[in-house]
């Protein structure tokens, strides 16, 4: 057990605080600004000695994702809105009876996804939104790392589908309800997280299914590492890796297990460059924690809410953290 | 833990009077905020800022139970919710007047980001004094509905007679003689009578005794399960009050004085529900260990079972353990066996 004990080493000193003021939802770098996604209204650009607060939502924000470039976000005043580096943002849709924007996704070439209840629409960077109803409420929104397809999460299965083509959507099927979506960086693999403590999968070239269960809670927090070899999960009280190297993925084999405490994790961030992953425990710990000596760095004390969000900037040098209660900050690691 | 936001669960079948209430909960002036997820969302009036649609879309759980549903839709909606900590105090859930109220109480217990955020108060029925015995007949989600509740407003109670409401109390008790009754007019109630009711903290399963009817006050000291015994007869007069026997709802009251052995009754309990879960609506239980200073309280919705020790028994206290089931086609001989065989 590392409960914060003193031989861990320690990178807190590097950390500045930054007073979020409200649940953070997602954290997320632009260029090099810092940028937290809170709980309603806002997104804080927290540059180093310029904090600005920029209104994006009428309410509640439910969703956000982010590709280095811009963050767009999903409100329950019906919003999807996409926020630059400049902090200028743009309504890409309203919907017009005010239903909640539950999920959304960055695609090529400047394409946005988004879903209300069992409705996916897709607005390329040029063009007409398209739109693809599933039979039930969308659970999450992946775009495929090649090509220009969305993969869409829901019960009893995800639905994979070509905005441009007329052709029907591919199912893929398994039981339960799903609740998060994923395709592997070499677009090998599709991974879903369900309503039940299990991830599943599917060898796309085959259908092969792949069940990745063992969690005590739902996973929540879903990131692959570096050259998509791990994929690093919350939903337990240790970092969950399932190994993603060999052509057969996971199939048959143990994920590894580090950094065990008695909290539960429930954000997991992997480094861009090297294999290390940013693990954020529900008492507001934050640890680094190395794959291959399970070797762990300690990041954030507990304290001020379960973490909520995590994300490192393209070069790997800064580490955001955020929790529910309202606090936050970025650790330099250069 | 007292933290948790909430839940009130609003069922009733279409036309009861849910919607009444709920505008009736909003409108008086208690200083709190709610947030609402209702259903045909936007074609009935309701003013209050949070207010959400919801799917009632039912999910059955990959963990070989058939009967262990969530409501996907709520699960989304409240972690959508949690987003506005502290702009409300607490949830209100208005269904259909078709929805299984089972699924809404089983999300609070298998989802764990809800179950760790919010609570499930009670689940409160409108029933229309003047046709709720037809639909008894006819709607098999109307007797759901009354059998699973905490809290039942017999509502528009000036359209029928007293007899009338006499009778409509008596199904309802055929059925589940462990809810509130409250008698309303335009759902009119003291607020505090439906919310705040704790009904699913284990902490607050102190009486489990049967309500009585009025009527029932010269009769204190007659069976309470008597109404079993009587198989074929769908009614039958007793003391001057009419006593039902609903044909697949029932109720089923065990108790015994004798200690009970926790190795013998936690096995039977969860081969009971797994075998047994889709017959029970909901089950509730005092228990009393052997060589045990603490009272178990247990409770269970199908095949969920949720139980603690709950408290040292009192001095003088007397160390009784009860268990009720409301249920559909309880097979209760065998259940009534299985209790006893776990006596110490």
């Amino acid at each position: 057990m590392t409960d914060a004990s003193s031989d861990t080493p320690s990178v807190i000193e590097r950390t500045r605080p930054i007073a979020a003021g409200a649940g953070v939802v997602a954290a997320a770098f632009l260029t090099d600004t810092p940028v937290f996604v809170l709980g309603e209204e806002t997104l804080l650009f927290a540059a180093k000695d310029n904090e600005t607060r920029v209104a994006a939502h009428g309410g509640g924000i439910l969703t956000a994702v982010s590709d280095g470039t811009r963050i767009v976000t999903g409100g329950d005043d019906g919003k999807v809105v996409t926020t630059d580096a400049a902090g200028t943002t743009t309504v890409i849709a309203t919907d017009a009876k005010r239903r909640w924007i539950d999920h959304v996704a960055i695609g090529p070439d400047g394409a946005t996804a988004w879903s209300v209840g069992k409705q996916a629409f897709v607005k390329p960077g040029k063009g007409d939104e398209r739109t693809q109803e599933v039979p039930s409420s969308v659970g999450g929104l992946a775009f495929a790392p090649k090509g220009f397809r969305l993969a869409i999460a829901h019960y009893n299965g995800a639905t994979l589908w070509f905005p441009n083509a007329a052709a029907k959507p591919d199912a893929m099927e398994w039981k339960g309800s799903h609740t998060d979506v994923m395709f592997s960086p070499d677009g090998r693999f599709l991974v879903t997280a369900m309503q039940e403590p299990t991830l599943h999968g599917w060898r796309l070239a085959d259908g092969k299914h792949m069940r990745m269960s063992g969690y005590a809670a739902k996973v929540r927090s879903m990131a692959w590492t570096v050259a998509g070899k791990w994929l690093a999960t919350s939903g337990s009280t240790q970092l969950i890796l399932w190994p993603f190297q060999g052509k057969d993925g996971p199939m048959g084999k143990q994920p590894e297990l580090l950094a065990p405490r008695e909290q539960r994790v429930m954000v997991v961030a992997c480094h861009p460059t090297q294999e290390i992953v940013a693990v954020g425990y529900d008492d507001g710990m934050v640890l680094l924690v190395r794959i291959h000596d399970g070797a762990e760095v300690l990041a954030r004390s507990p304290g001020d809410g379960s973490v909520s969000a995590l994300a490192w900037n393209t070069s790997g040098t800064l580490l955001a953290f955020g929790t529910e209660d309202g606090a936050a900050g970025v650790i330099d690691l250069a | 833990m007292s933290d948790k936001i909430p839940v009130t669960v609003l069922t009733g079948y279409l036309g009861a009077g849910k919607t009444t209430l709920l505008n009736r909960i909003l409108s008086e002036p208690h200083g709190k905020k709610y947030a609402v997820i209702v259903n045909e969302f936007g074609e009935i009036g309701i003013d209050n800022d949070l207010i959400v649609g919801a799917d009632e879309e039912v999910f059955e759980m990959n963990n070989g139970c058939i009967c262990c549903t969530v409501r996907g839709d709520l699960i989304r909606i409240i972690d959508g919710l949690m987003r506005r900590k502290g702009k409300f105090d607490a949830i209100i859930v208005e269904t259909t007047g078709l929805a299984d109220p089972a699924p809404v109480a089983q999300t609070f217990f298998v989802d764990d980001a809800v179950g760790q955020k919010t609570k499930l108060d009670a689940v409160v029925t409108v029933a229309d004094a003047k046709w709720l015995k037809d639909r008894l007949k006819d709607a098999p989600e109307a007797k759901n509905q009354i059998a699973f509740a905490d809290v039942i407003l017999i509502n528009k109670t000036d359209l029928v007679s007293e007899p009338e409401l006499r009778e409509v109390e008596a199904r309802i008790r055929g059925i589940n003689p462990y809810a509130k009754l409250h008698r309303t007019l335009r759902s009119a109630i003291p607020l505090d009578e439906v919310l705040g009711r704790n009904a699913f903290d284990l902490d607050r399963i102190l009486d489990i005794e049967p309500q009585f009817l009025e009527a029932d006050d010269h009769d204190h000291d007659h069976d309470h399960d008597h109404h079993h015994d009587h198989g074929d007869h769908h009614h039958h007069d007793h003391g001057g009050l009419k006593h039902y026997h609903d044909e697949d709802m029932q109720s089923l009251s065990l108790k015994t004085d004798k200690p009970l052995s926790a190795d013998k009754f936690f096995p039977w309990m969860q081969e009971l529900v797994a075998k047994d879960g889709p017959a029970i609506l909901r089950l509730k239980g005092i228990l009393a260990f052997k060589d045990d200073p603490e009272r178990f309280v247990l409770q269970g919705v199908h095949m969920i079972l949720d139980g603690d020790r709950q408290r040292p028994w009192k001095e003088g206290e007397k160390r009784e353990s009860r268990l009720v089931f409301i249920g559909r086609q309880l097979p209760e001989e065998k259940i009534r066996q299985g209790f006893e065989s776990c006596i110490a």
